[in-house]
């Protein structure tokens, strides 16, 4: 028998309702989103959108913290919102998130070391010093820190770098499958950003977790991703191969997106330009109309007509 | 370049964070020798990380000196219209005669810039009113026919803040800080919390601006894409000095100091899959300096000299500035990126 893929979202839908009883409106946050990780074969998934684009709202169904209005999430085969008790709290252990700000994501008047044992405590059930140390240690050499150099020290005593770096150690103490990175690096400086983005990659090969690296940020998801999702207001607008997509998008979207990236080889030049947004039809209608299509190199994009020629993106990078 | 194109001079500037807690005295040296010139029409980007002291040296630059922070020593010397203004020295009048009016800021955080109670309408007259010196009338003609230049409709006039979406309260900030027609601008990481598509924008405004009334930028952040899009020269600032200078292009083709040529080589690209390597260690705390070059704990190419002596601002050709004691040496980029070991780290 063939092994369930580690993560399977089916048609994933999430409404937000807003407003009270006469003006209520529905909000759709997600709109119909299906994809599958592979439990074999570890990759970095990609989730590109801007804000707003549903992306974070995806994420938390993907943690279990948000039930679909419709549609399921799987992982290795069970319905993650059936989960209840000690089943919930073994895909807990399994499907780990990492937060945006790691100055924001430790309590600035606790030792950061507290959060590890914590983990430690309720995912491995450790009771004795040694029991939570063992792990805590283990977590942070395979970030490369070690206990003796964090245990004590209180957030603020860190760099950005190394408490990010604490945080996804914090992460790794319950062995987890998936890794849900929510813009892991959008608050780090230019120098360690590399630092976490590389991080990331030794965990995939070395430690086989899978990464769910949500940004918005192109040129780290051409340099780490597998594979990759293009959202737009909920909607997937492309779909597979990382750097197929990247180097020649197919979707209106896609294109403006790789467009407004700011590119290194007029530098200096002053010679930037606005990304040109109005020109792309952007509407909510055309993102309904549209249903995502196979195309031959293994994409998936959302097309509104039936054929779309690429558009020439020569000149802007 | 002649002296009379240069619109701002800093000279020898060092500003500190003094601060004494029940007698025990502590010192933040946030800017330490800091010398530079912003020529009229240009944009002159400043790049550091954070706690490299970018924020306090745009801090006295924007003449906004209050304690803790002190000018120990140097100069900060404006020249609107001709006539020289050393902001460190000014009487509060005479910086008060300039802000806004010859020197503005463009903020961070445009939602936490702009009053939440109040239109956007009477935000402008909060800022603008008394600088322009306008009949209210002809202010809100002046004030409409600027916000159509930024591609704003008057009608935002009438808008509370949060009716706006983040771009738009950019380009709002972006009006404010430019209404007056400035000669000096101050951007302060103005486009760090905007998604792609929107940064762009904003910064191909800022730009256009920039060009049509002629204003000098100082544009901080620590985004080099930013800076290749946007500035003519770059400052790299470490741990509170300016460790090298130059045009643009250079800073991105031909750097010679290990930190501008890490921070370059390190940058992702679309359509680059080489390994990038990442920078060891962290930036030093400010309070306990190391001595010598302050880059020396970092750097992959130090020798006994970084770890005594200070280097200077050198002088090289093509307006081109660098304080590091080997940047005479052709150093292959290998070592400098310290490929050799755990570069995947």
């Amino acid at each position: 028998m063939t092994r369930p893929p580690l993560l399977d979202l089916r048609d994933v839908t999430k409404t937000f309702s807003m407003g009270g009883m006469l003006s209520r409106r529905h909000v759709g946050a997600v709109n119909g989103v299906s994809f599958a990780l592979s439990a074999e074969k570890p990759e970095i998934f990609t989730i590109i959108g801007e804000s707003g684009s549903g992306k974070t709202t995806l994420a938390r169904m993907i943690l279990g913290n948000e039930v679909p209005t419709s549609g399921e999430v799987l992982f290795e085969g069970e319905n993650i919102a059936e989960r209840r008790g000690a089943a919930r709290l073994a895909f807990m252990a399994r499907v780990q998130p990492i937060f945006q700000n790691p100055f924001e994501a430790f309590n600035p008047l606790k030792r950061v070391d507290r959060y590890l044992a914590s983990t430690a405590r309720r995912f491995l059930g450790a009771r004795s010093r040694a029991e939570t140390e063992t792990p805590m240690d283990e977590a942070l050499r395979k970030v490369g820190l070690s206990l003796k150099e964090v245990s004590g020290r209180f957030p603020h005593e860190l760099s950005g770098g190394q408490l990010q770096r604490v945080a996804v150690a914090r992460a790794l103490i319950s062995k987890p499958r998936v890794i849900v990175a929510d813009e892991p690096v959008s608050m780090v400086d230019a120098s360690l950003r590399m630092a976490i983005v590389n991080l990331f990659r030794r965990l995939r090969d070395e430690l086989g977790v899978t990464i769910i690296y949500i940004t918005h940020d192109l040129a780290t998801a051409y340099y780490i991703s597998d594979r990759l999702i293009i959202m737009q207001k909920g909607y997937v607008v492309e779909m597979g191969p990382a750097r197929p997509i990247l180097d020649a998008p197919r979707h209106p979207y896609s294109q403006l997106l790789k467009r407004s990236v700011l590119s290194f080889d007029e530098s200096g030049a002053g010679q930037i330009k606005p990304s040109g947004r109005d020109e792309v039809d952007l509407t909510a209608e055309s993102l309904i109309a549209g249903r995502l299509e196979p195309a031959e190199d293994g994409r998936f994009v959302r097309l509104s007509k039936p054929i779309l020629e690429p558009r020439q993106t020569a000149g802007a990078l | 370049m002649s002296v009379t194109t240069d619109i701002l001079t800093v000279d020898r500037l060092r500003a500190y964070y003094q601060m004494n807690y029940f007698g025990i005295e502590r010192e933040v040296r946030a800017v330490e020798d800091v010398t530079m010139r912003v020529k009229a029409n240009e944009v002159y980007g400043i790049a550091g990380e954070s706690s490299s002291g970018k924020t306090s040296l745009i801090k006295v630059l924007a003449a906004a000196i209050r304690p803790p922070l002190r000018v120990l020593e140097g100069s900060v010397t404006y020249r609107f219209n001709g006539n020289p203004l050393d902001i460190t020295r000014a009487a509060e009048e005479e910086i008060e005669a300039v802000r806004w009016r010859h020197l503005s800021y463009i903020m961070q955080g445009s939602m936490s810039v702009l009053n939440p109670v109040r239109r956007i309408g009477r935000i402008f007259e909060d800022f603008a009113f008394r600088p322009m010196g306008l009949k209210r009338d002809a202010f809100r003609a002046a004030v409409e026919a600027h916000l159509a230049r930024l591609h704003l409709e008057p009608g935002v006039m009438n808008s509370y803040p949060h009716e706006l979406s983040g771009g738009m309260r950019q380009r709002v900030t972006i009006a404010l800080a430019t209404v007056c027609r400035p000669e000096f601008i101050i951007a302060d990481e103005p486009t760090t919390a905007l998604d792609v598509v929107v940064q762009k924008d904003v910064l191909a405004m800022i730009r256009e601006v920039q060009q049509a009334l002629g204003s000098s930028v100082v544009f901080v952040t620590h985004d080099m894409a930013v800076h290749a899009s946007i500035a003519d020269r770059l400052a790299i600032v470490y741990a509170g000095r300016i460790v090298e200078e130059a045009p643009t292009r250079t800073i991105f083709t031909a750097a010679r100091h290990p930190y501008t040529r890490h921070l370059v080589a390190s940058l992702p690209r679309i359509g680059d899959t080489s390994p990038k390597p990442s920078l060891e260690g962290r930036p030093p705390s400010l309070a306990e300096p190391p001595p010598g070059c302050r880059f020396h704990p970092r750097c992959p190419i130090a020798i006994e000299r970084c770890r005594k002596e200070v280097p200077i601002l050198e002088e090289w050709p093509g307006e081109h500035r660098v304080a590091c004691f080997r940047a005479h040496e052709a150093i292959p980029a290998g070592e400098i990126l310290h490929l050799k070991r755990g570069s995947l780290q």
